[in-house]
């Protein structure tokens, strides 16, 4: 069997640049939502504010700057082909590397404390990161990385379903987490939805589904036609852009599934600001 | 088109804004989050003198990024406002007259807002860049240690937001739809 080597540095650098552009650079996805949520708002002071959403987008990235100081906690969904050995250092030290210099040299905010009880001292490099890895087939490294602000991941929530509560009560979960948040998590918003499998898995899902562009849907077309139910029905709220009122409370629901127990219907809700941060790459 | 006011806000300022209205906020103002808020907090439990004199004072929730080199500050949007609607009512009680945050206050916050003569202003959360332009200078007044989250003063000019609760406790804030 062949191997190939990958050096630790190559990691840190890629996982560096990724924190850096994700801070400076909105993806399209999210500038599109807010160019056409901007078109058809119909409350002037929900325009203006998303108005002012796309301005701060162009600054930052013209300026190289952070798009939200709140530059958030650090999640990393890593897919580590088998054939793949590093030189020079230890894969997970590589990717804290990368995190330490982005945060340190890109001028993002430090926010992370190291204990979160009692003295909750700053670490002052935004580690540690966390880092999901999963072992898979191949010789090559890939790295889906996002930052998660707290106002809106403080808004999350999961709830271990059964059965009986039907896809009914999928969706009135999902509408009461987006309902209870509020004018809180900076909306417009996007909702990643996991559903099935355990109560950490279920988390794991929502987070990730919160990384997908919002311009995809999932590829189940019964899932598809769920999350295009569930953002028409979160704009009917009537939260709008910065909770101010409006019509555009969400700019995306993504949901992702995964098979669970008899007895169980977990529905993990993790709910992200308009700043929806995240970028990947393959070494 | 936005009311321009300037700091300190005086008993007429005050009573003039109402909920809704857009404002350019010029002059200075302190900031503080949930650390520096905790540790004032405990301070006015035990009766003892506060780092900074937050009497007529604004306050803004926010702990910045850090400034690259030419810039006076990194970007400085709102932090979310609900998380120091523990500590709000005694600082409003001590003099405090306003606050600038993101998202939704207690009734806690908004009865001693009404018995103190408060407003509460909305920045627009996530719009960090943008509003860090209106921020020329800052300096730490206290706590240093807590990094971003220490005290400082800013000072802006035309500083955007929103009267999202007056001092009447009228709100701008949308309610949402909860019976669905």
């Amino acid at each position: 069997m062949e191997i190939r080597i990958i050096s630790a540095s190559d990691i840190t650098a890629a996982v560096k640049k990724l924190y850096m552009d994700m801070n400076y650079y909105i993806g399209d996805d999210i500038m599109h939502a807010l160019e056409k949520a901007k078109d058809c708002e119909s409350s002037p002071i929900g325009k203006n504010v998303l108005s002012q959403l796309i301005e701060n987008n162009h600054i930052a990235a013209k300026e190289e700057v952070p798009i939200c100081q709140d530059t958030g906690m650090s999640v990393l969904f890593i897919e580590y082909g088998e054939r793949v050995a590093i030189d020079g250092g230890s894969f997970e030290q590589a990717v804290q590397d990368g995190v330490r210099q982005a945060y340190i040299d890109g001028y993002l905010r430090k926010s992370i404390v190291d204990d979160p009880v009692f003295e909750r001292i700053n670490t002052k490099d935004n580690t540690p990161a966390i880092i999901y890895t999963t072992i898979v087939p191949g010789d090559k490294i890939k790295i889906l990385a996002g930052c998660k602000g707290f106002g809106s991941e403080n808004m999350s929530a999961i709830k271990m379903l059964t059965p009986s509560a039907g896809l009914e009560g999928v969706k009135k979960f999902i509408l009461d987490t987006v309902n209870y948040a509020g004018p809180n998590p900076c909306p417009p918003i996007v909702v990643g939805v996991g559903i099935g499998g355990t109560f950490e898995k279920a988390a794991m899902l929502a987070k990730k589904a919160t990384l997908r562009p919002i311009n995809t849907s999932n590829p189940d077309e019964r899932y598809a036609a769920l999350e295009k139910e569930l953002l028409d029905e979160i704009n009917k709220t009537g939260y709008g852009p910065a909770g101010l009122g409006g019509d555009n409370t969400a700019l995306g629901v993504n949901i992702e599934y995964f098979p669970t127990h008899i007895a169980g219907m977990p529905v993990a809700v993790n709910i992200c600001c308009h700043a929806a941060r995240h970028k990947e790459t393959e070494i | 088109m936005a009311k321009k006011i300037t700091l300190p806000l005086t008993d007429t300022d005050i009573e003039q804004l109402k909920a809704g209205d857009s404002v350019l906020i010029s002059g200075s103002m302190l900031t503080g989050r949930d650390a520096a808020h905790k540790r004032l907090f405990e301070l006015i439990e035990k009766g003892q003198p506060l780092p900074v004199d937050i009497t007529g004072e604004l306050i803004y929730y926010v702990g910045p990024a850090p400034a690259k080199p030419g810039h006076a500050v990194g970007p400085a949007g709102p932090t979310s406002s609900y998380r120091m609607d523990k500590y709000a009512p005694a600082l409003l009680d001590r003099g405090l007259r306003g606050m600038i945050g993101k998202g939704a206050r207690n009734q806690d916050v908004i009865d001693s807002m009404i018995k103190n003569g408060c407003v509460y202003f909305a920045a627009i959360g996530g719009a960090a860049a943008l509003i860090s332009h209106s921020i020329k200078k800052i300096e730490v007044l206290a706590y240093e240690d807590l990094g971003t989250e220490a005290i400082y003063r800013f000072y802006v000019e035309d500083f955007p937001a929103i009267v999202a609760i007056d001092s009447k406790g009228n709100s701008v804030l949308a309610k949402g739809n909860k019976n669905q």
